[in-house]
């Protein structure tokens, strides 16, 4: 199942990290399902131990299954300082959320995280791969409306 | 060479792509063909100028104008009448009152004198501008000890937060007899508010490189790896562009210059975790591992990534080795201060007119640095405190303003320059509040090795949020002190040690906010 991206790496464990970026993309539901634990287990001869060592270790990876949208506000002291606290009550009332869920539909997951490097422009948020800044109430409105609009 | 009547230099950086630079620039660039002015002037795409909250910041050369916040409707006005009637669009220029408080110190800059100048993705530009004159130079004049001995002289200090003498760290390495060795750039920048390594390769990559080639040929290394944060992705594809580039030109590869010399650089990518920029982690993280710190020594640089002897260096200490082996130590000691040479580039953020980053003289004063090179306090408020070295740093009051910032000088406060990261607060913030936001941090990147950081940080979080409800008491703040001596006693690496720094400067300096807390 995952013969493409395993094709582009050689079967060393310092790939490990660089196979589970791609398998993760790649899903739908952005996460790294058991089966895909198990295949990468075989291809490059690691115990799933170790795999869900890092797995869990790291925080751009998830073992369940999440929305199409991640968001990740920020919530270190320079993004805190400009208010990232209001920004995450204005996206759990609009997206009528909690932390690190999903929504029925599938759309968006919520997440918290640590400084992005973006911190010129606090209060900071990313949406998958696109940053956000200088974020405000009405902003993220219209950031969640324009990618629902754009999914319709 | 065609010869342009203007040039237009466009920031590319994170904040731009968001404002839409991409869609705005298609437009100018129609706008002008329209015009029939595409043969009379040039657009240039460029990293960031510096300062920030602008959106798309266009820079028009030879007269200098800057317009910010364009959005694609003003690009028809400013092409009339910009570049057909030679009237500036008044309303979209940079207030000219900020910008006149604002110190590009482009004479003084040895890191980022060509960000915002030229194009990052084009190689001849930094060529051009002297570029790869120091690594030629060094690999056909110099010998591999000439070049640790020059670094050594020029008492050039790593910028990744610890401030170790880099000429020293290589002269460690460089003796060693390996079949391989290997340096290992860090770019993993996870300090909150830390965002200059991430300016300095998205503005001039090819500075990065060269330095880092310069210091592979000067320990000995063949391979060399740049470890960077997965969420850098304009980086990472400036780095490998520029790295096909250097290769293409024969700067980078095999028998570089025949000097008989090879070099290979390649790009790791993390996945989110603020320990992986300690080194030893980072080393893990690079093998497929967690990234769990492992205890020194030995110490990388004798046996590192796959037990090879690794040089870890930060982004921003490299970058400065090019200047140096061009122009000599001597030259580099002519900046900053003796013990702490050079420049500094610090990230303002914060209650400043122009959050952003500025490369100054190492020494200089914060109180200049708020002042010249970040238009000063915003609101004309006033200066309450700043953290400066990100979560793992100091919150320093008011007193400390005129003090030199470097490395020697603030450490007698007790006080630390680590990566530069300088967040500027005035006297509405309440600093419980920043200590909570600081130790939820900590807290959160813990990478739960060893109890005393862990078992810490927990309690450091429960008694500073006991201040936030309102039900702390003094003891509280003596007991929160004990404990961050406890973890610098008792942790295994230096993120469980460092929380001293934060919470005993926020106490000592800042008690009253606490007490005020307590009902
Ligand atoms: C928790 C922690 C995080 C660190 N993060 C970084 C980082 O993001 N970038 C960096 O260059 N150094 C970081 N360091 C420092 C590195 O361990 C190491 O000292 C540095 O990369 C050496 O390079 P330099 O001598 O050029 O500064 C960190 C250290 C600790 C303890
Ligand atoms: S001090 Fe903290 S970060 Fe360092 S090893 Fe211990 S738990 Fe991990
Ligand atoms: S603190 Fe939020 S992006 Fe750096």
């Amino acid at each position: 199942m995952y013969k493409q991206i395993f094709n582009k790496y050689s079967p060393e464990k310092e790939n490990l990290i660089y196979i589970l970026h791609e398998i993760q993309d790649n899903h739908p539901q952005q996460y790294i399902s058991e089966d895909a634990v198990t295949e990468v287990s075989e291809y490059i001869n690691v115990p799933r131990a170790h795999i869900y060592g890092v797995l869990t270790f790291y925080t751009m990876f998830s073992t369940k299954p999440r929305g199409k949208n991640i968001i990740r506000l920020c919530e270190s002291p320079p993004c805190f300082l400009k208010g990232s606290e209001n920004i995450l009550k204005k996206l759990r009332e609009t997206l009528d959320l909690g932390l690190n869920k999903t929504t029925k539909d599938g759309m968006f997951t919520l997440e918290l995280c640590a400084c992005l490097g973006v911190c010129g422009n606090a209060p900071v948020m990313m949406i998958n791969e696109d940053v956000y800044g200088n974020l405000t109430e009405d902003k993220i409105d219209t950031i969640i409306n324009k990618i629902k609009g754009e999914a319709k | 060479m065609k010869f342009y009547r203007s040039h237009i230099l466009i920031g590319i950086d994170n904040t731009s792509l968001e404002a839409g630079v991409k869609e705005i620039e298609a437009a100018l660039r129609t706008e002008l063909d329209k015009n029939n002015l595409s043969d009379e002037i040039n657009i240039l795409e460029t990293g960031s100028f510096g300062y920030f909250g602008t959106g798309v910041s266009m820079m028009v050369y030879p007269e200098q104008t800057t317009y910010v916040d364009v959005k694609v409707e003003d690009i028809p006005e400013i092409v009339e009448e910009h570049f057909l009637k030679g009237r500036k669009v008044s309303r979209l220029i940079l207030n000219t009152n900020l910008l006149k408080k604002y110190n590009f110190n482009y004479k003084r800059r040895i890191v980022l004198d060509n960000s915002g100048k030229i194009d990052p993705e084009n190689i001849e530009e930094y060529i051009g501008l002297g570029g790869y004159e120091a690594w030629e130079k060094a690999l056909i004049n110099l010998k591999p000890e000439e070049i640790v001995n020059e670094v050594k002289a020029s008492g050039l200090r790593g910028r990744g937060g610890a401030g170790f003498p880099t000429g020293l760290k290589w002269s460690f390495t460089a003796p060693i007899k390996a079949e391989q060795k290997l340096v290992v750039i860090n770019a993993d920048e996870g300090e909150p508010g830390t965002f200059k390594d991430r300016l300095i390769m998205e503005g001039d990559p090819h500075k990065l490189l060269e330095g880092l080639m310069i210091a592979c040929y000067a320990v000995g290394a063949t391979k060399a790896y740049i470890y960077i944060r997965g969420e850098y992705k304009l980086c990472i594809e400036r780095l490998e562009k520029a790295i096909a580039q250097a290769k293409e030109y024969g700067i980078l590869g095999e028998n570089i210059f025949n000097s008989g010399f090879d070099l290979d650089i390649m790009i790791k990518i993390g996945a989110g975790a603020y320990i992986c920029g300690e080194e030893t982690a980072l080393i893990e993280s690079m093998e497929g591992n967690r990234g769990e710190p492992r205890s020194k020594p030995p110490f990388p640089g004798v046996k590192g990534a796959w037990e090879l002897p690794t040089v870890v260096n930060n982004v921003e200490t490299i970058a400065n080795v090019p200047a140096i082996i061009k122009n000599g130590a001597a030259w580099f000691t002519e900046h900053g201060v003796e013990g702490c040479t050079g420049t500094k580039v610090y990230t303002m953020m914060g209650d400043v007119n122009l959050p952003g980053l500025c490369e100054v003289d190492m020494g200089t004063p914060l109180r200049t640095i708020i002042d010249q090179y970040s238009g000063g306090m915003k609101d004309d408020r006033k200066f309450k405190g700043a953290l400066v070295g990100g979560a793992a740093g100091v919150f320093l009051s008011d007193k400390l303003l005129d003090v030199k910032m470097d490395y020697n000088s603030l450490e007698e406060y007790a006080a630390v320059l680590g990566s530069g990261a300088i967040l500027v607060m005035n006297d509405d913030v309440d600093m419980v509040e920043m200590l909570w936001s600081v130790i939820r941090f900590f807290r959160h990147e813990a990478c739960g090795k060893c109890s005393p950081c862990t078992k810490g940080n927990e309690v450091l979080y429960t008694l500073v949020s006991k201040f936030r409800n309102g039900e702390g008491c003094e003891e509280d703040l003596d007991q929160m002190i004990e404990i961050s001596q406890a973890m610098l006693d008792a942790s295994f690496c230096p993120l469980g040690q460092s929380l001293i720094m934060p919470v005993k400067s926020a106490i000592e300096n800042f008690r009253e906010d606490f007490l005020m807390k307590i009902k």
